[in-house]
């Protein structure tokens, strides 16, 4: 059983008010909130050991190195990844698919395809469009059901030979749905295929075991899971890591340098082009402790309660349509009002104090398959509580009240 | 009415008002209360771009007026573009460019508003100046 009035008091933002109200955030799918574990992690790096790494004799700069690599340590552990050296730091979720979109069009040619989902952020459709055009590769969707589920038996006919890389989130974004990886990983090794798996919306919900999936890249954002913004994460199994040419090039990255020919550094630096974010690389490691203290098992058990609270009150709601009833779903809800356009709700009950997300959520595909303009978003976190669920359904009849 | 007259008369209608949800539901009776744009003008090149919601307008000139009509399917956003209209609409082209929008601030809407809606309303006055300049240019 989670202590939720004790969390709730390790983030400070929870108890402001937002308009004259108590704040209820439930945006979480968007960003988390930070405890002040983190928030103090930052300015103590600032105050006490702040330099550049991997470079300076000096003691500070060889604390601050310490401090980043037992950072990249604790990743390596939380996903059990083999190796350190496979977890490389980004600045986000968008950065680590694009780093391996890029790299992959030195194995791609015209005829070969890739894979992606109809449930895809933006972020998980367009640096393959890019690739796709760069290469004369072929952009292959995996289609969705009316659930929001992805359809395996036409997954399986979509792979071929021809199948390079797939690419699909674990969680959806917009819906919630957790998508089967592991068969998909599986079947995508059967053809020969790479794999990558957008780890943004699920990292805040479970702990993946990337040794176990046997992904080949798994890609997720600090900023999600109550770390900062500006960090993120792209473990990448070895042999890829070896075999993709670097995303960028600058200092850091280089083993050496002549005008004639530069030798690139072993991993991950060969991949951490430039200084790093430093701090935030850090404090990813003091959130992923604080999360882990908490529990996961714990975490998905709670939102849990949470998803299924919030599910039963909406669906009182007069009119109310829920978007996205995968079997397996997280604590997301995508909902819309009969004849009111989510932004009105979304604005009103903002004056209320609740932060919900409003609009297409970055996945237009998965709007257009509903041909609706786009959903109101509630996603709960762990130190969410049923009571602000109550004060949520309130305020969305009320402002139906208004609006209608 | 001059636009600033159309304007002050604005404000003092809110200016009625105790608090935000007596403003919204006005503003909502507003967008209610919004002559439709004919089908035909909800193209592509009249949305306006900037809103989470989509917004269209249209204008014409008539004699030295020019008419404004406008559509969105959010009606907080039909509310808001109904204020705009009233002051802005059938009245000269040269006389829209140089009205200044001070009044928005006064009905305590910019504030009020979330900052991607205060966006939309700084595209949509934009948009009629927009097109303003565009008559005028003509005349």
């Amino acid at each position: 059983m989670l202590d939720i009035q004790k969390i709730r008091a390790d983030f400070p933002i929870l108890s402001q008010k937002v308009n004259g109200k108590p704040l209820v955030y439930f945006d979480n799918g968007a960003t988390s909130q930070k405890p002040q574990v983190v928030i103090d992690a930052i300015s103590k790096y600032y105050q006490e050991i702040n330099a550049n790494i991997h470079r300076g004799v000096h003691t500070l700069s060889q604390l601050a190195t310490d401090a980043y690599e037992v950072s990249r340590g604790k990743i390596q552990k939380h996903l059990n990844a083999k190796h350190a050296h496979e977890v490389i730091f980004t600045s986000g979720t968008t950065h680590g698919i694009n780093a391996i979109a890029n790299g992959f069009a030195d194995f791609l040619k015209p005829g070969d395809e890739v894979l992606v989902s109809a449930l895809e952020h933006h972020s998980n459709i367009v640096p393959w469009q890019m690739l796709c055009e760069r290469t004369g590769a072929t952009l292959k969707v995996i289609p969705m059901n009316e659930n929001g589920e992805l359809i395996m038996s036409v997954y399986d006919k979509l792979l071929s030979a021809k199948t390079k890389i797939v690419t699909v989130n674990h969680i959806s974004n917009a819906l919630g749905t957790i998508n089967p990886i592991q068969y998909m990983i599986d079947k995508a090794h059967e053809v020969g295929a790479a794999i990558l798996i957008d780890g943004a919306q699920a990292t805040p919900h479970l702990k993946p075991d990337v040794q176990a999936l046997d992904c080949d890249f798994y890609v997720f954002s600090g900023h999600k899971i109550c770390g900062p913004t500006g960090i993120g994460i792209l473990y990448g199994k070895e042999e890829w890591l070896r075999k993709l040419p670097p995303y960028q090039g600058g200092g850091e990255m280089i083993a050496t340098v002549t005008f004639e020919k530069t030798t690139y550094a072993d991993l991950p630096h060969k991949f951490e082009a430039g200084t790093p974010n430093i701090a935030d690389g850090i404090v990813l490691g003091t959130a992923i402790d604080y999360l882990n203290e908490i529990g996961f098992d714990n975490i998905a058990k709670y939102e849990h309660e949470l998803l299924e609270y919030a599910t039963e009150k909406l669906s009182e709601i007069e009119g109310l349509k829920i978007f996205g009833t995968a079997e397996q779903k997280t604590s997301v809800i995508s909902f819309n009002i009969d004849g009111i356009h989510p932004y009105d709700i979304g604005t009103i009950i903002d004056k209320l104090g609740i932060a919900v997300r409003t609009g297409h959520h970055c996945a237009q595909p998965i709007m257009d398959f509903y041909q609706i303009p786009g959903t109101i978003r509630a996603s709960f976190a762990f130190y969410n509580t049923k009571e602000e669920i109550d004060v949520m359904v309130e305020a969305i009849k009320k402002a139906q009240m208004m609006l209608s | 009415m001059s636009i600033k007259e159309i304007q002050d008369e604005i404000v003092d209608e809110f200016s009625m008002f105790d608090d935000w949800m007596q403003r919204y539901e006005y503003i909502i009776d507003l967008g209610k209360g919004l002559p439709l744009i004919e089908e035909q003008y909800k193209t592509e090149e009249n949305i306006i771009t900037g809103c989470q919601s989509k917004v269209w307008v249209h204008a014409e000139q008539l004699g030295d007026k020019v008419i404004f009509t406008a559509d969105s399917d959010a009606i907080l956003t039909k509310g808001i573009i109904a204020i705009l209209i009233r002051a802005f609409s059938n009245q000269k082209a040269s006389d829209i460019l140089e009205a200044n929008t001070d009044f928005i601030d006064e009905i305590g809407l910019k504030e009020h508003l979330s900052p991607t809606r205060a966006n939309g309303l700084v595209s949509m006055i934009k948009k009629l100046k927009m097109y303003a300049l565009a008559f005028n240019a003509k005349n």
